[in-house]
């Protein structure tokens, strides 16, 4: 416990010595994984917003999907004397050596809607959604929906074997369980892509005497939510009407798409994870409070009623 | 005229037996397989998803198939896809019309075939090193034209390419079948076919005897690059957007299958569109029958490849003349169609 104060102390004075030094201004490395997808842009556009607005002077790296990039940013960081690096991790593995420097220079490193397989004393904290928890809400909403009706539901999962198929799926079926009237009666992968999406609803659509044995859709996106409600209307029948239709993510798109009556519900994954870290970094940086090692983000669920075309329109200029 | 139609059938007999029997082994796993009704004034039903979604590994397949019989092969076709999609959404969504934006992304598409033909044919690169160029980098192209988004559009021209339906057939179908045949009688009523075929088995000796191998070498990869880009311009229309990082992600692969379970050899020489097309067809019905079967999805492509084997064990040339040679002792003695060449 005394080595861990002593440590804590110690990282404050560098800090403060560091601050002094350079700028009254903190000075924060970003390694970013690229821009793999719409959601990982906002997470970039937020990020430089939460600073800006903090007068926080933030010193961005891509990786362009590549840890060995991430690992030389990392260096480059420690080796400019940053006040402290948000760390958004491609794999989960490999990072002891490089969190290791980075705490020998006293740099509190901060995970971003990544964890990592390294013992938690080598970095501050990770700001990260909690999956399962992410399925349950979109679950809770369809068993409040239906309100003890007797519905088929229908699944489209995530990339097979991925983390946010596993635990969406889990946290979705958590919230169901107990309700005897809801019953996932399909479920299969749709790569979290549109076009899979699409094409796995059509057979799902067939399979389901043309859709009128479906009384919900649950995607583990809204990707794939958007390609289905497409296959939905193809098929003759009226998203958001006739099938219920409730997915992840709080991309714009699908704000258009609840706009249009046609999907009812979104999770958000908020791509603000820079907010929470920058905060808990502040307090840690001030008095030296330790933040909990893992803090997470809010899961918002946003439906038609939350005015969608206004999110939208918040949310478009994102980069998503 | 009958002659050739039984030498036609017997070329594709395999195929044929083969999709005969993923479709009984679809209906008897799901009932409703056959149906067949009009919704909307077109035909709609689990074979015409077939069709529709097969679409773009079919077209990438008529292309892959005369690249491959050159002795060559072409891994960018996903990536020219979503190079075209991108081309596509990003012209619509800026207001170009719909005939200025298919002929520049169809021109995109030729200039993709283009350049790597002129690396295969004229550099003499290896084709496989040749296409794994533009493989890598047309998806990043891609993303740059999107900038990492998914460009959507509602141009209801471009999405009738994708959702609409011509004479009670969706559009996509129409279009593969259109340019299967226009290209199946090109190279079959010209003489085209055979000089491929014969860069294919010699490219030198196709050269020495006078053919023009660099030209039609290139002429092949842009067919592919055209071919690439048509599927690029419907996968795009199907969502109504361009999905920059999933857009034909690994479709290379699934034509190449394609072309493999149509029977037309890597090693180029003899090929056929027909049995192409057909290879495409059958992939896309395991894929459709494992969707409609309703396992769970981590057996899928543990299905398809079982499948798969099954169709290349029974296309093997050993393992046709052992069964000849268990079954018509007679016929053992008479070489195959495929030994005689």
């Amino acid at each position: 416990m005394k080595i861990v104060k002593a440590l804590a102390s110690a990282t404050i004075l560098a800090a403060c010595t560091f601050g002094s030094a350079s700028a009254a201004e903190l000075v924060v490395g970003f390694s970013q994984i690229g821009s793999e997808s719409g959601w990982r842009a906002a997470e970039t556009t937020l990020t430089k917003q939460q600073a800006e607005e903090r007068g926080i002077d933030l010193k961005f790296a891509d990786a362009q999907q590549k840890q060995e990039n991430q690992i030389k940013a990392i260096r480059s960081f420690i080796a400019q004397g940053v006040n402290a690096i948000l760390l958004a991790p491609v794999v989960a593995t490999g990072w002891d050596e490089v969190l290791e420097e980075a705490k020998d220079a006293e740099i509190p490193v901060i995970l971003l809607d990544r964890t990592v397989d390294a013992s938690d004393n080598l970095y501050l904290t990770a700001v990260t959604s909690d999956l399962v928890h992410e399925g349950s809400v979109a679950g809770k909403w369809l068993v409040d929906t239906v309100a003890g009706k007797p519905c088929n539901v229908v699944e489209l999962q995530g990339t097979t074997g991925s983390s946010p198929a596993i635990d969406r799926k889990k946290g979705f079926e958590q919230a169901l369980s107990g309700n005897d009237n809801l019953k996932i009666v399909r479920s299969q992968t749709g790569d979290f892509t549109r076009t899979k999406g699409k094409e796995v609803m059509e057979s799902f659509l067939k399979a389901e005497d043309g859709g009128k044995n479906i009384c919900a859709l649950y995607a583990h996106n809204d990707d794939m939510a958007v390609g289905a409600i497409q296959a939905i209307k193809e098929a003759g029948l009226k998203p958001g009407k006739d099938i219920l239709v409730v997915s992840i993510d709080a991309v714009p798109d699908i704000f258009q798409a609840m706009a249009a009556g046609e999907a009812n519900a979104t999770v958000e994954l908020t791509p603000n994870m820079a907010g929470p870290a920058f905060d808990a970094l502040a307090a840690f940086l001030k008095d030296g409070k330790e933040p909990p090692k893992w803090i997470q983000t809010e899961s918002k669920l946003y439906t038609q009623a939350d005015d969608p075309m206004k999110v939208y329109e918040e949310k478009k200029g994102l980069g998503y | 005229m009958i002659p050739i139609m039984r030498a036609y059938a017997g070329r594709l007999l395999p195929q044929l037996i083969a999709l005969t029997a993923i479709v009984i082994a679809i209906s008897m796993v799901f009932p409703g397989f056959l149906n067949l009704q009009i919704q909307n004034g077109r035909l709609y039903g689990s074979m015409i998803d077939i069709l529709n979604r097969g679409a773009p590994v079919v077209l990438l397949a008529i292309g892959m198939t005369v690249v491959i019989a050159t002795k060559g092969i072409d891994l960018s076709v996903g990536a020219v896809m979503a190079i075209c999609g991108a081309v596509a959404a990003s012209l619509i969504t800026s207001g170009h019309s719909l005939a200025e934006t298919l002929l520049a992304t169809l021109a995109v598409g030729i200039i993709c075939g283009l350049w790597n033909g002129v690396l295969v044919a004229v550099l003499d690169i290896q084709p496989i090193i040749a296409t794994l160029v533009l493989m890598v980098a047309g998806r990043g192209i891609a993303q740059l034209i999107t900038e990492g988004t998914i460009l959507t559009f509602n141009d209801p021209g471009l999405i009738f390419i994708g959702s609409g339906s011509f004479a009670g057939l969706p559009m996509p179908i129409v279009i593969w079948l259109v340019f299967s045949l226009i290209v199946a009688l090109l190279v079959r009523r010209t003489a085209l076919g055979m000089l491929v075929e014969a860069i294919g088995i010699n490219r030198q000796a196709s050269t020495l005897s006078g053919v023009l191998t660099p030209v039609l070498l290139v002429a092949a990869y842009v067919l592919s690059g055209l071919c690439a880009a048509t599927a690029g311009i419907i996968a795009a229309a199907d969502i109504r957007g361009a999905d920059a990082n999933n857009a034909g992600l690994w479709l290379e692969l699934d034509a190449i299958l394609a072309v493999v379970v149509g029977g037309t050899s890597l090693l180029g020489g003899r090929f056929s569109i027909a049995a192409s097309v057909l290879g495409a067809v059958i992939i896309q019905a395991i894929n459709t029958g494992i969707l409609l079967s309703g396992f769970p999805p981590e057996f899928n492509l543990i299905i398809k490849a079982a499948i798969i084997i099954f169709i290349l064990v029974l296309q093997s040339p050993r393992f046709r003349t052992g069964v000849s040679f268990l079954s018509i002792p007679k016929a053992a003695g008479k070489p195959t169609e495929r030994e005689a060449k």
